[in-house]
């Protein structure tokens, strides 16, 4: 417990946030993909994250980093656009979509990059603290 | 003699081991701003300080022999790290959250403010205390 563990806080922010853009870029991606490779519409797919306590902390005074719990895939109901011509259209010509909501991903998006940038924040900052720390007493 | 310059020091020396765990803490806020249901924690410094420098007057950590069945145990134990405390929500958000990023970013340019000037005059004694020496 220490400024160290500072870098592995904040590093393991970095990755989950980065895991959140990745997300959202896959579902950006496909937002239009209407067969994966299940032979179903994508669904969109979602992060969980949750707090990683570091080990040999008093209980309900843990603090720690955060890691994606898993990815979960949206459950919310596919798209039907109507287009008869579509070689994926069903008897009724309409094809189902992919349930992936643009502005949500471009919001979750920006959202992860702020959240990511704080977190170099962060990490800058204590290692200019440890660089000042190193040298102290000196000159 | 040597004695005298740690017990110097030590004021500054717990000063900092502290900002040290507070900014840890408040990196942990940062980091968990996005987590559903995680509650922001911090710790009162001046607090936290006071436990710490009370705990320096008393005894060091002891304990009794016990040779009777009849003795009563008795010890003398420093206390451990401060006690994190819950923020209350300003806004709280729907997933449970209560990391609200303006005040951890205040907290933390605070605590590295503070840190670094425990820093600075910790070496201006430390300079002082050469020169003493060295004369």
């Amino acid at each position: 417990m220490s400024l160290l563990s500072i870098f592995s806080i904040a590093g393991s922010a970095l990755s989950a946030q980065s895991q959140r853009m990745n997300v959202a870029a896959s579902n950006m991606a496909n937002a239009d993909s209407v067969v994966g490779p299940d032979g179903q519409p994508y669904r969109a797919r979602q992060v969980v994250f949750q707090v990683d306590p570091a080990g040999g902390q008093a209980a309900g005074q843990e603090i720690g980093g955060v890691r994606v719990a898993g990815v979960i895939q949206d459950s919310s109901p596919l798209k039907r656009v109507y287009d008869p011509k579509h070689p994926m259209a069903d008897a009724e010509g309409y094809v189902n979509m992919p349930n992936v909501d643009p502005v949500a991903e471009t919001v979750n998006m920006i959202a992860a990059s702020r959240s990511y940038q704080a977190n170099v924040e962060v990490l800058n900052t204590a290692k200019s603290l440890m660089q000042k720390t190193l040298t102290i007493g000196q000159s | 003699m040597l004695d005298r310059l740690n017990e110097d020091f030590r004021f500054f020396q717990q000063s900092l081991a502290l900002r040290a765990q507070r900014q840890e803490v408040l990196s942990s806020n940062i980091a968990n701003a996005d987590t559903p249901n995680y509650k922001a924690r911090d710790f009162d410094f001046r607090t936290a300080m006071q436990n710490a420098m009370d705990a320096g007057m008393r005894l060091p950590d002891t304990q009794l022999t016990l040779t009777s069945a009849r003795h009563i145990p008795a010890k003398a134990a420093s206390p451990g790290p401060p006690e994190l405390l819950y923020r209350l929500p300003y806004q709280p958000s729907l997933d449970g959250n209560t990391v609200d990023m303006d005040v951890e970013r205040v907290q933390f340019a605070d605590n590295t403010l503070h840190y670094q000037s425990t820093m600075q005059v910790l070496s201006g004694r430390i300079r002082t205390m050469m020169a003493a020496i060295q004369e």
